[in-house]
């Protein structure tokens, strides 16, 4: 580097201030604030002054600063850090970037985060791994929504640490009246969102005024620079490591027969060999045996560290399991209230699937509720059916099956997660746990002494699902219906539910939005589900458009038990067709989410049995799915 | 994991080393040889491909080699296009590898700085840095359809300190060329290129001299700037580099060619 603060100590004795900057402690900090607050600037600000910008950058910046600047023939430092081509011809910061600098006392990564409000997931992604927040104000515009969000957003992230910088005091004449009153107008807003404490710095990252060396511009101000705060702040030591053990199990390492190993990084406490400890979920009780790394074995370790530790007992672990400490194991459950941040295109659908993956774990979890929708301007909780990009509210979550957790707010690793779309396998949401569910842990499965197998054998035959798929006007009822007759000649037992029917009854509150046709088919599927257990065979007829949730309702049956039946039928087939008059009244503008028109229909990709309507009259479609599922139900006559 | 020879690729390999102890690598290394890299580097290369448990990929682009690309005739953006990007393409498409490790840096340079740990490439091996996947905590999203892949760079929060500071620590061996020797060397385009084998075109009134030098990356050796320098030793290299003035991608020839040429690069599938 061109002139480092240590530079007397390298030049004399490396070897020490390698051992010293081994140990310089590492702070993490995110930078936020509206479209030119002055953000780059200051980032660009700190590491040039700091000395961390080469003479090359400089010559590049130099140049650059010529053609793309916004200063004039001064250097625009905003143009070290903007990298990318389409953010340099805007002259704004797309993506969230991370820089890395070091002085005498800290070091630090800064994750450089986007002001618009179209980029919050990259804001929420730059908190998630920051301890200190960095939030810019204009002197000249004061409080902006912007600043409210930002501030909402990093305390909604578990962020303690917030510095309010007020730039450009250049452009106010180094008031410190103006300054007093962004900061007390800020004060309400803190206290109103939970945040206890912050810190503000009037500076100016143009001038470089205050952000490393004390501004005679601002003799009213006693405090720290931004830089004194940045190397000084007290960082927490990490609260994990107060905690009791909690090894989320990463991989199971087997290099022999003799070796099992269960590698991951400690979220929680510290472990020693001869240590109790509880596996979860299986809830079996271990001793921890060796703790092996490369570098010999150790006779203790803490949160943070990446170890393979083995047991004396020859237990079955997996990836995704969790080490505990059998005198004090996390909490388990299956339903969770939690925080969440939108972060796709593509709206939520309250009882859609979704992955959900925490730690290692990954899990199918879907929203059952959303409690409110917080408006992180305001604060005000508002009712929700759906989130957009960029929304954030408290819901309650439904997993498949239970897992071991601790609240965010005490430890970030254990009460993440992410939600990940089955379909596209986009990142769509961040989740914070704040505590599971009553109900989880209330309510118990009754354990019923007639079985569904003995159900089934007491009508000699095995329950499956007849699932039909297709447009509206497909030919889906028509088919069923003869099937369902051949089936109850042949002395079955069935039942037919139909799209049409069941809205009148069981779903008569719902309509055809994205988010209604979701609930539709979970409340059918789990319906067919009951039915199943009670031995029956069931055909369900519904257009069932989404795949996301044609998938759902197969999850919730054994493999061999679920027929999904394609009614393949043109949309202009159907269309000319039209029983019923729907498409005309569609096309019409009359009848709104109309499938195929303006609600989109996916078609299956490895459907059970695919019916081309084109090729096999009604009466040979039946025949054919009878035939056909006769033959692949080898249980089908018990 | 991508293997390329380098003293990042050094320390990702003893990460690696260290995660999977005491079982050896679940995955093969893969070099991407452009069959330019210095003698030292194949010697390096082999080294370490003889060690117990590990399995080496090399892979050369032979449409390039009938082609008869070379960095003389064709320069530094057409030489590493086909030998280095597409070459990587082929290598990843023909062992059918739908993730593989990079020892990319995010304080390499500015386009690195967005880069996901996790990065997501189509099927076509191309980065769209306009959507990219969020990345919260230590959560990486590995879910990908058939033909997708991804690039996974464990030392993106590494800087170039923390990279020598670790070899120093761990005493990890690292090719010689990192070291200053006497090397024959010519002056070209303002920076020193070594003379590795007889392959080297010399210019008119170029005539290879013996000077002091090392190398702060490694590549291609036509491509690659020397610096003149003293240091012998790793601590000796780590005070050279933090009271130097340039930065460590300069001696790269091919980040010159336009401000955003490593964006483009990326891209277009390029590591």
């Amino acid at each position: 580097m061109a002139v480092w603060s240590d530079q007397a100590l390298i030049e004399q004795d490396i070897e020490t201030f390698l051992d010293r900057h081994l140990h310089k402690s590492l702070l993490r900090f995110i930078t936020c604030g509206s479209v030119d607050d002055g953000k780059s600037t200051l980032i660009g600000r700190l590491l040039y002054d700091s000395k961390m910008v080469f003479d090359d950058q400089l010559a590049s910046l130099a140049r650059d600063s010529k053609t793309l600047g916004t200063q004039g023939d001064a250097l625009d430092f905003a143009l070290l850090v903007d990298g990318l081509a389409a953010e340099r011809e805007q002259g704004i910061t797309i993506d969230v970037a991370y820089r890395f600098f070091a002085t005498e006392r800290r070091k630090f990564i800064v994750a450089d985060t986007p002001g618009h409000e179209q980029y919050t997931r990259n804001m929420v992604t730059g908190a998630s791994t920051a301890d200190l927040a960095v939030i810019l104000v204009d002197a000249r515009k004061g409080i902006l929504n912007q600043t409210r969000r930002h501030s909402s957003l990093v305390t909604l992230m578990g962020i303690k640490q917030v510095v309010l910088a007020v730039n450009k005091m250049d452009l106010v004449g180094w008031s410190e009246t103006s300054f007093r009153s962004i900061v007390e107008s800020y004060r309400e807003f803190a206290t109103a969102i939970g945040l206890a404490a912050f810190d503000a710095i009037p500076l100016s990252g143009l001038t470089g005024d205050n952000v490393i060396a004390a501004s005679a511009h601002l003799p009213w101000y006693q405090g720290p620079t931004l830089l004194d705060h940045l190397e000084s702040v007290a960082l927490d030591e990490d609260p994990a490591l107060g905690q009791d053990f909690r090894l989320p199990v990463q991989w199971v390492n087997r290099p022999d027969p003799q070796f099992r190993g269960f590698c991951g990084q400690i979220a929680a406490g510290r472990v020693r060999p001869g240590d109790e400890v509880r596996l979860l979920p299986s809830g079996r009780t271990a001793t921890i045996d060796r703790i092996v790394t490369y570098d010999g074995d150790l006779a203790e370790a803490r949160a943070g560290q990446s170890v393979t530790v083995t047991l004396t007992e020859d237990h079955d672990v997996s990836r995704g399991d969790m080490l505990a400490a059998a005198a004090a194991p996390p909490e388990v459950a299956d339903q969770f209230r939690a925080h969440m941040v939108w972060l796709a295109t593509a709206p939520l659908l309250p009882g859609r699937p979704y992955w959900l993956q925490i730690g290692a774990k990954l899990v199918s979890a879907s929203v059952t509720e959303i409690k409110y929708r917080l408006n992180i301007s305001s604060l005000e909780h508002q009712a929700a059916k759906t989130l957009q990009l960029n929304e954030i509210a408290q819901v309650n979550l439904s997993l498949d099956q239970p897992i071991a957790f601790m609240a965010y707010a005490d430890n970030r690793t254990l009460g993440g997660f992410i939600l990940i779309d089955r379909v596209t396998n986009g990142t769509v949401a961040a989740g914070m746990i704040e505590f599971a569910l009553r109900r989880a842990h209330n309510i118990h499965w009754q354990a019923l002494d007639v079985s569904k197998r003995s159900r089934a054998a007491a009508k000699g035959q095995k329950p499956v699902i007849l699932w039909f798929t297709g447009l509206s006007g497909a030919g889906k009822s028509t088919i069923a219906n003869l099937v369902e007759k051949r089936l109850q000649a042949e002395g079955r037992h069935t039942y037919l539910l139909d799209g049409d029917n069941v809205r009148h009854g069981l779903n008569r509150d719902l309509g055809f939005s994205d988010g209604d046709r979701v609930e539709n088919i979970r409340r059918v599927a789990e319906v067919a589900k009951l039915m199943t257990e009670a031995g029956l065979i069931v055909l369900v007829s519904f257009i069932s458009p989404f795949r996301a949730e044609r998938a759902m309702a197969r999850a919730l049956f054994e493999p061999d038990e679920f027929f999904e039946i394609f009614i393949d039928t043109s949309l202009a087939v159907t269309e000319s067709r039209d029983v019923k008059g729907l498409y005309k009244k569609a096309r019409a503008g009359q009848l709104k989410n109309f499938t195929g028109i303006d609600s989109p229909y996916e078609p299956p990709e490895n459907p059970e049995i695919h019916i081309d309507t084109a090729r096999l009259s009604p009466v040979e479609a039946a025949e054919r799915i009878v035939t056909d599922v006769m033959g692949r139900a080898p249980d089908w006559n018990v | 994991m991508l293997y390329s020879i380098g003293k990042d690729s050094a320390v990702m390999l003893r990460l690696a080393r260290k995660a999977f102890f005491p079982g050896a690598l679940p995955f093969p290394l893969l070099h991407v040889d452009t069959t330019w890299k210095f003698r030292d580097m194949y010697a390096m290369r082999d080294q370490v491909a003889a060690e117990p448990g590990l399995e080496m990929i090399v892979h050369i682009n032979q449409d390039g080699i009938r082609a008869g690309i070379n960095p003389f005739d064709h320069g530094s953006a057409v030489h590493t296009d086909i030998m280095k990007t597409q070459g990587l393409k082929q290598a990843l498409d023909q062992g059918g590898f739908d993730a593989a490790f990079g020892g990319a840096r995010r304080d390499e340079e500015k386009s690195r700085a967005k880069e996901r740990i996790f990065s997501f490439r189509d099927a076509n091996h191309q980065w769209d840095p306009k959507n990219q996947r969020p990345e919260l905590w230590s959560l990486y999203n590995s879910k990908i359809h058939r033909g997708e892949t991804i690039r996974v760079f464990p030392l993106s929060n590494w800087t170039e300190l923390d990279v020598w500071q670790y070899i120093y620590l761990e005493k990890i061996p690292v090719v010689p060329l990192y070291f200053a020797a006497e090397r024959p060397v010519v002056e070209r385009d303002g920076g020193l290129i070594m003379v590795d084998d007889a392959r080297m075109r010399l210019r008119p009134g170029e005539t290879p001299v013996l000077r002091r030098v090392r190398f702060r990356t490694l590549g291609c050796y036509p491509l690659s700037g020397a610096v003149p320098s003293e240091a012998e030793t790793v601590t000796a290299v780590i005070r050279e580099m933090m009271l130097t003035t340039t930065s460590e991608r300069q001696g790269r020839l091919i980040d010159h060619d336009q401000s955003a040429s490593m964006e483009k690069k990326k891209r277009e599938g390029y590591f």
